[in-house]
């Protein structure tokens, strides 16, 4: 017993570590090791986001140096905090609760005091620092803008948020992401990929040097820098011309898709969410809910499109022999839809295609959309085939552009009427607002843009994009580069394009023309209704307009909407006339149209429906 | 002494040499590990503490030719001059002893500093063998088993002013020789009570001792042969000096320690049931151990590699190459150096316990017990300690720490009794 009784106690002890070590080592052991271990810190290298240049080579986007004013608190020596506050630009409470802060985060770890000095500021403080132990300026890099245009267009980078760390592991917390249009669009592209160095450090978190000689460091791998399809003297005409006015404008060069502009009205200056001041600058955008400028207007904007959708209908009806360019309706100054006279504003008379469209007359497109209808047997089939045929516009549909939002807009189809009116409980005449763009269809700026594109084409379009190059390569993307075909047979456009090149002859726009260019467009003046207090109540028609020049070989396809414009001639019509005179020639010609878009606001307009008093609408006086 | 020496290296048990040889260089592996730096790398660097190391290593050497050429009954005969020298050199301190972390535990020697509380290892186990093995002792008596507690006792308690607990309580496990050699076994059942009371009554409070222990008597009473008679006086007596020791253990622990101490206890035996409060203990007396844990279990099955440990790197782990050394062979080596260096010791301290059995000679056996109970103590409260399953006692790990009195001194212990052994047969003859 006594001669056991040593030995049985040490086998105890040995199993009993083992055991011990076992769940140590074996069963708590984690196999995330190098980012667990406080022993190795992750030191990122940022490479610089790309820049950003317009279709010409123009810069759009590129970086900028910014200075933060870094704090070590525990390295902090007494200091007179009055004169290093005015050299800071801060007052003494903030400079002691942000130090206080910095503390409790941590007091051998750097925190940033003061975020992003100007350049100026920067200067000035950057021979002063060093009597100020425990603080430095620690340089970063932001986004710089060369231009206050395209803000929807180009987007904001912001930190990622928890969502993306979750979703996302190469990000890391305080990190910059693309958040909206171009730079997140294309975040990959001009991110880069981020270098990491492993730092050993000690149990006081002091460097002592790199771990494992450097071997799992990663060299950072520099952003691109991309090319848009964004002409940067259109784009910034465009948004000159809305200042304002609610509403998008979006131009196309026909022959291959590329925007050539994309606005939205009223927009902001893209360096106001870059800084300083942008988290004050965001809230403001933010919360503006009556002008909504962080709204992108012409993508997101879903609206009745009016009479420029007449052409389609036009379109339509050659295609399905319902009607022959020579067929004529009669307008009694409107039409009848039973007992009930709908108007128009045509002046009333005999119409074929050709006044119909450059006259705009509602009576001449609804004879045209009830004949489609009856040349099927049942109103059910007729939707069908009409459906078909305006989806193959790109309407109703994502139309798939490489931006990040967007809206499908509205094609109704017979599913939907069924679900409101029953089944067979509809007919043509029920839903004949469709025939002048009123009615259950809506589009977005960019879809009216792309339909436009369609008929310049004669046929097809190609989806509208907004990258050009990446580096210096053309990009060859199919989804951009391969025409997608309507429904519609080439011989049917050149009756339509015919009566929308009147309409700067002798129609609605007869006095928008362009000295030199063949201009074929549509005017819009569409009915809308706003909620005031729960009543629906009409507001001043929104001016449309779709044009594309030169008609024989078009190298911009354009929609302009402006909300509450009233006709489609006045601001629509002005602006899509001088957008394209810009583009085209370069320079404007007509000095008097251009300044009196200019100086027109419609702010009074849109005052209207918050004034709290009864208004009128659709005044002749502007 | 030219045959002496040779047969000596004959007969001398190789399978010991051996396990003592793996652990002196695992430790030093160890020991370079994490002392090392990038600037620094060179072995041969006597600035650099595993250069210094390199060199205990090389006197440890000497001292074993030397003291496997002496003659085997020269550590029999001057064992108790030893004993004394040593008492002499422990309450020398008192008045030359130079201060190092708070404890005043050595000689400077200029070129070395000397701890005589591990020399006063090997003398009180050569002098508690001496003792036991002499023809007039008799353990069954009262009298000698109070002067072999006391051989023991006596160097101990000059070593605990010092302070250096954890050096006394190793004083402690030669109570084993005095059992391996017929001290009644109820001194270990008193001794293992006053520990279990002890930590009961820091874990329950007196009361439930004392109630726990008379419920436990009613059950006895109730269970007994009724033939058998129940000295009730000396009973009443006993249960009265339990629970007397339980009150007493409150006021000690209260009063007589430290705040550390206590926290140490808290730690241990969770006793504080706040677990905000109790992790606040963790992260401030239980760094050390906290972080030599954490050091453990980051090295997973395989280890991080020799060199590649971070927190070793990182110096995470105080005191790394002195107590904490074996979290670095948990970080780098993994379960595999762990399971090795325990298996290492496992298997020479029970080679040590069959030497020692087949010793003819009394003396050569007690010693050869002395040098188990000492090797063990340091083995089971170091490991335990690193691993978290003791409170810690700052004692080095025999073989592997940094230190040069202590890697000296356990090579002298392990030789002498190596030697011996080597010489069993000659005692015959």
């Amino acid at each position: 017993m006594r001669k056991i009784l040593l030995s049985s106690i040490i086998l105890l002890v040995g199993l009993t570590f083992i055991g011990r070590l076992s769940y140590l080592q074996i069963f708590s052991f984690s196999p995330n090791q190098i980012l667990e271990d406080p022993a190795i810190k992750a030191v990122y290298d940022y490479p610089e986001r790309g820049y950003i240049y317009d279709r010409n080579g123009k810069l759009l986007v590129a970086n900028q140096p910014a200075y933060d004013v870094m704090v070590i608190p525990r390295e902090v020596k007494p200091l007179d905090t009055l004169e290093f506050c005015n050299l800071l630009g801060i007052d003494k409470e903030r400079f002691i609760s942000q130090l206080n802060k910095a503390r409790v985060y941590s007091p051998r770890l750097p925190s940033v005091l003061v975020p992003q000095l100007s350049k100026e500021d920067y200067g000035r403080l950057q021979e002063k620092m060093r009597r100020y132990e425990g603080f430095y300026i620690q340089k970063r890099s932001l986004r710089y803008y060369d231009t206050h245009s395209g803000a929807n267009v180009l987007g904001y980078i912001s930190e990622v948020n928890e969502w993306d760390l979750e979703r996302n592991p190469s990000y890391a917390a305080g990190e910059l992401k693309g958040t909206t249009g171009i730079e997140k669009e294309y975040e990959t592209i001009l991110r880069g990929r981020k270098g990491v160095k492993y730092i050993q450090k000690d149990r006081f978190n002091r460097d002592i040097g790199p771990y494992k000689s450097g071997t799992l460091d990663t060299l950072p791998e520099q952003g691109r820098q991309i090319t848009v399809t964004i002409d940067k003297i259109l784009q910034e005409y465009g948004e000159k011309l809305m200042t304002g006015k609610h509403g998008g404008i979006v131009a196309l060069e026909p022959a291959s898709g590329e925007i050539l502009a994309l606005i939205s009205g009223p927009t902001y200056d893209p360096a106001l969410l870059v800084g300083r001041e942008r988290s004050r600058n965001y809230s403001k955008l933010h919360y503006d809910t009556i002008s909504k400028p962080t709204f992108d207007r012409s993508i997101l904007a879903s609206q009745s499109p009016g009479s420029p959708f007449k052409t389609l209908n036009a379109l339509v009806a050659l295609q399905e022999g319902a009607i022959t360019p020579e067929t004529t309706f009669h307008c009694y100054n409107g039409f009848y839809v039973g007992k009930r006279k709908r108007g128009c504003h045509c002046g009333g008379g005999t119409r074929n295609m050709n006044s119909g469209i450059y006259l705009s007359c509602n009576a001449y497109f609804a004879g045209a959309f009830r004949k489609i209808y009856d040349q099927f047997p049942t109103s059910a089939e007729g939707m069908d085939a009409w459906e078909k045929h305006v989806k193959s516009f790109g309407l109703g549909t994502f139309l798939g552009y490489d931006l990040p939002t967007g809206r499908p807009g509205r094609i109704p189809n017979k599913e939907y009427y069924n679900r409101i009116y029953g089944e067979n409980r509809w007919s043509s005449s029920t839903i004949i607002s469709n025939s002048i763009g009123q009615g259950e269809v809506e589009v977005t700026p960019i879809q009216l843009a792309n339909m436009t594109a369609a008929i310049a084409n004669r046929g097809h379009y190609f989806t509208p994009h907004v990258l050009k190059k990446i580096g210096s390569e053309e990009i060859s993307i199919p989804e951009f580069t391969e025409a997608k075909h309507t429904t519609i047979d080439k011989k049917h456009f050149e009756p339509v394009v015919q009566g929308m090149a009147e309409v700067y002859k002798k129609g609605t726009a007869a006095r928008l023309q362009i000295e030199g260019i063949e201009i074929a467009g549509k005017t819009g003046t569409v009915e809308n209704f706003t909620r005031i207090n729960g009543v629906r109540t009409q507001l001043t028609d929104n001016s449309v307009f779709v044009a594309f020049a030169p008609i024989d070989n078009p190298k911009i396809a354009i929609a302009v909407y402006i909300e509450n414009g009233y006709f489609g001639s006045r601001y629509a019509g002005h602006i899509a006339s001088l957008m394209i005179e810009k583009y085209l020639k370069g320079e404007i010609t007509r000095v008097d149209l251009e300044k009196r878009m200019l100086e027109k606001t419609l702010e009074h307009e849109y005052a209207k429906p918050y004034s709290g008093q009864p208004f009128k609408i659709n005044e002749r006086v502007w | 002494m030219s045959v002496s020496g040779k047969s000596v290296l004959k007969r001398l048990d190789w399978f010991s040499v051996l396990i003592y040889i793996s652990l002196v260089f695992i430790g030093w592996i160890n020991i370079y590990s994490s002392t090392f730096t990038d600037d620094n790398p060179s072995i041969f660097n006597f600035a650099a503490l595993h250069g210094k190391q390199l060199f205990f290593i090389g006197t440890s050497a000497v001292s074993i030719i030397i003291i496997l050429a002496l003659e085997a009954n020269f550590y029999e005969r001057f064992s108790s001059l030893f004993y004394i020298i040593s008492l002499v050199l422990l309450l020398g301190l008192f008045v030359f002893g130079k201060t190092i972390a708070g404890a005043t535990s050595w000689y400077n020697l200029g070129f070395f500093n000397l701890q005589p509380s591990e020399f006063a290892k090997v003398a009180t186990a050569l002098a508690l063998a001496k003792y036991l093995s002499d023809i007039q002792t008799d353990i069954k008596r009262r009298k000698d088993q109070m002067i072999s507690i006391l051989i023991i006792l006596i160097p101990a308690f000059l070593i605990i002013p010092q302070p250096d607990p954890g050096s006394a309580l190793v004083f402690f496990a030669l109570i084993f020789v005095i059992f391996r050699e017929g001290l009644p076994l109820y001194y270990l059942g008193i001794g293992f009570m006053v520990i279990l009371i002890f930590i009961f009554t820091l874990m329950f409070g007196t009361i439930w001792v004392g109630i726990i222990l008379g419920l436990l008597l009613v059950l006895f009473l109730l269970l007994k042969k009724p033939s058998f008679k129940v000295p009730i006086i000396p009973v009443a007596l006993i249960y009265i000096a339990i629970v007397l020791f339980s009150l007493s253990v409150n006021f000690v622990f209260n009063s007589v320690f430290e705040q550390r101490h206590r926290d140490r206890f808290s730690l241990w035996l969770r006793l504080e049931k706040d677990p905000k409060k109790l992790e606040q203990i963790r992260r401030d007396i239980g760094y050390n151990t906290y972080q030599s844990e954490k050091a453990i279990e980051s090295g997973g099955k395989y280890g991080k590699g020799f060199l590649e440990g971070t927190r070793t790197k990182g110096d995470f782990v105080p005191e790394q190459h002195t107590d904490y050394i074996f979290s670095t062979v948990g970080e780098e080596w993994g379960f595999v150096g762990t399971a090795t260096v325990v298996i290492l010791f496992t298997t020479l301290l029970l080679r040590l316990v069959y030497l020692s059995e087949r010793q003819k000679n009394d003396f050569s056996r007690m010693y050869g017990y002395g040098v188990i109970s000492i090797l063990f103590v340091h083995y089971f409260i170091n490991i335990g300690m690193v691993i978290g399953v003791l409170p810690t006692i700052g004692i080095p790990l025999p073989f592997f720490s940094y230190g040069g009195s202590g890697l000296l001194f356990f090579t002298a212990l392990l030789f002498i009794f190596l030697k011996l052994d080597a010489n069993r047969l000659n005692e015959l003859t």
